[in-house]
């Protein structure tokens, strides 16, 4: 799950951490207000939407040649002007996608003098097992291009969970980010901090880009990111509060209703799978015949009727499909349950577009004889190949 | 020859008495005989497990205890999440050899303290996030469908339980058979990785090929493709087929499996492609194609 930026500087100062002040707006009418309460003069207006690249991003609506996302500001005026251009539009930016995102709220922060701009994250670092802190001079840039170009300007250090964060770890950290004078004796309260948070609140990435220096020799917090481990939220019922579902794809809202992992993806063949891996291979055997996904759905090892009959609808639901590929291997799953999953959701929402049914696995004969006894056009496949090459020739 | 488990493993559950727990019992006990030896329960130590047909399990208060008290050296968990970490632990600290975790959803933050944990023992850990390990005709841990496998020749590992069982259920076709298939999980942080299996189905004589299976996240396929070229330098090398899955995943999107998701440009599926046809791997497009691929590769 992940949250705006306003929201992550929030949680982040509650442990401790240098952000500016700064107030989120919903209409451009509050923008006024805001500003008034910062100290400026200088302010900047952020455009809050789940997605990076604000600052370069730029609005449909304004054409080529209007401003990005994130706009400084010297007057209360003119944040007040740029509140009013950039609230309700569409925002594009590299991660977006070409549709965009609707800006519909908008962070206005106090302004800060910067000398230096640097890098700083925590993740999960799967090699070892243990948190990393990743670090870097060359902040405020995409991170996936300097990690290209230049990989020795990437430093990790991985924290030992039984010690947390030593005093080694953030002198580690400190020198690889040439830190000195009050920065250095900032970052011995901000890295154990975000560490801290981290671990409490069960992220998956806390990503500062950039980490600060200002004139004045100290550190702040420009920007953050953060996205919380989906399995933790059960313990974390403050984080929930903080979902925006206005960000979110509706079918894939719907889906987690249901406990369903499901993806909205862009072409038009729908799958409804069983098991992570057999869904994504799935998806890649239909690329494979020469045709594009509409969706990435893994139903799980104990799927109930309702919940199968509850993913077919959502797959049916989406106008892109043009044809449905179900695709079983029962271990855990049991073939006779998707087939009466299938055919009470076809009762009740219909079927208007070709569907390959191919079972394998526990129950597997109940399951055809399921199927075939509803006497719904439904075609057999006999294995994935098979059941790949029916539903591309079916849509094509 | 097999490993992991043969007819000889007995095994404890921990968390027998749920639903879960009880009808994948039913199946291993059913498989060949699989000694399952015993359920724990906090509070229901001293009480006796009755299975739908009539099987019956003594119920331990711990670990400790069953493990004492049945001579048990595995464990199988199908606790729900959020004690699914303590119910590891807790196998680990009774000394048990093998701890299969079937449970899916733990959070990340808890296997980071359970893998510190394991770091300093001498248990073997299996997933969390996995199907388990099945040795035909010998034992069966976890939820793999017994039905589909033959005794044979072909060892199987995979992050993935359903792409596990097409890997099983093709090699069975081609009437090739498998020593052990292992499922070591979905989950970004797990117990034990591919270079550890590959080096038990290396060593194993029995194993004549090896079918591993990956997907996108992570560099556990790199690493194992870097640990197969050193293995072969020093001429030990086995035929081996493979597939990754989630070439379509589109980056930053977790794609079911906790650890499956291209994330800072790293962890896509052609990368893994590449190193592990370096290390000799004959990498099949589709998922469909396993077995033939195999039986391809056999031939020479």
């Amino acid at each position: 799950m992940n949250i705006h930026e306003y929201q992550a500087k929030q949680l982040l100062k509650g442990y401790g951490a240098p952000v500016a002040e700064g107030v989120a707006i919903l209409t451009a009418d509050e923008a006024e207000a805001a500003a008034k309460s910062l100290p400026g003069p200088l302010y900047v207006v952020k455009s809050q939407i789940h997605a990076g690249g604000r600052g370069k991003g730029k609005f449909k609506e304004l054409g080529p040649d209007g401003k990005g996302g994130v706009r400084l500001a010297r007057s209360i005026d003119e944040a007040v002007a740029h509140a009013r251009e950039m609230l309700g539009n569409t925002l594009v930016t590299a991660q977006t996608g070409p549709a965009g995102k609707q800006v519909n709220r908008l962070y206005i922060e106090d302004g800060a003098d910067i000398a230096r701009e640097l890098y700083c994250s925590l993740l999960v670092d799967r090699s070892v097992g243990r948190v990393a802190f990743v670090v870097s001079t060359e902040g405020g840039m995409d991170i996936e291009q300097v990690a290209h170009d230049t990989p020795e300007k990437i430093v990790t250090v991985a924290i030992d969970p039984e010690a947390g964060v030593t005093d080694a770890d953030v002198a580690a950290i400190a020198a690889a980010l040439k830190l000195e004078g009050a920065a250095a004796e900032d970052a011995k309260a901000l890295f154990p901090a975000l560490y801290r948070a981290f671990v409490e609140k069960d992220m998956s990435l806390l990503e500062i880009n950039p980490l600060i220096v200002m004139e004045n020799g100290r550190l702040r917090v420009l920007d953050a990111k953060v996205s919380f481990d989906g399995n933790a939220l059960f313990r974390h019922p403050d984080i929930v509060e903080l979902r925006d579902e206005s960000e979110e794809d509706s079918k894939e809202i719907e889906a987690s209703k249901w406990d369903l992992a499901y993806v909205a993806l862009d072409g038009n063949i729908g799958c409804m799978v069983n098991g992570a891996g057999l869904a994504m291979a799935t998806m890649d055997i239909i690329k494979l015949y020469g045709k594009e996904p509409a969706n990435f759905c893994d139903v799980g090892g104990g799927a109930s009727k309702e919940k199968v009959a509850a993913a077919f609808k959502i797959i049916t639901a989406d106008p892109r499909v043009e044809g449905i590929l179900v695709n079983i291997f029962g271990g855990i799953m049991k073939c006779d349950v998707i087939a009466e999953g299938v055919v009470a959701a076809v009762k009740e929402v219909g079927l208007e577009v070709p569907l390959v049914v191919r079972l394998e696995g526990t129950n597997v004969e109940l399951g055809k004889k399921i199927l075939n006894e509803s006497g719904l056009a439904i075609t057999a496949a006999d294995d994935l190949d098979d059941a790949a090459q029916k539903i591309v020739a079916a849509v094509a | 020859m097999s490993i992991l488990v043969d007819k000889t493993t007995k095994i404890l559950v921990q968390g027998l008495t749920g639903k879960t727990g009880t009808f994948h019992t039913e199946q291993a006990l059913a498989y060949y005989g699989t000694q399952m030896v015993g359920g724990i329960h906090p509070k229901k130590g001293g009480e006796t497990w009755t299975g739908a047909g009539g099987e019956s399990l003594p119920i331990f208060a711990s670990v400790a205890e069953g493990k004492e008290r049945t001579g048990a050296d595995a464990s199988v968990i199908y606790v729900p999440p959020a004690g699914a970490a303590d119910a590891i632990i807790e196998a680990i600290d009774a000394g048990i050899g093998l701890i299969t975790c079937i449970t899916e959803g733990i959070p990340v933050s808890d296997m980071v303290r359970v893998k510190a944990r394991l770091e300093r023992s001498k248990s073997r850990l299996l997933g969390p996030n996995c199907p388990g390990v099945l040795t035909p005709e010998e034992c069966k841990i976890g939820i793999m469908p017994g039905s589909i496998f033959r005794k044979g020749s072909v060892g199987i590992v995979s992050r993935s339980g359903t792409l596990t069982y097409e890997a099983v259920f093709q090699t069975t076709n081609e009437g090739l058979g498998q020593t052990t298939a292992v499922g070591i999980g979905g989950d970004p942080v797990k117990g034990t990785e591919f270079i550890d299996v590959l080096e038990m189905f290396l060593a194993d004589d029995a194993t004549q090929s090896i079918i591993m299976i990956g997907e996108i996240g992570g560099a556990a396929e790199e690493d194992a493709a870097q640990f197969l070229i050193d293995e072969a330098r020093k001429g030990r090398k086995k035929p081996m087929a493979g597939f990754i899955a989630g070439r379509t995943a589109p980056a930053g999107r977790t794609m079911g499996h906790a650890g499956a998701v291209v994330s800072g440009g790293k962890g896509d599926a052609e990368s893994k492609i590449a190193a592990m046809e370096a290390a000799g791997i004959v990498v099949s497009p589709s998922p469909a194609r396993l077995g033939t691929t195999l039986v391809e590769v056999l031939k020479g």
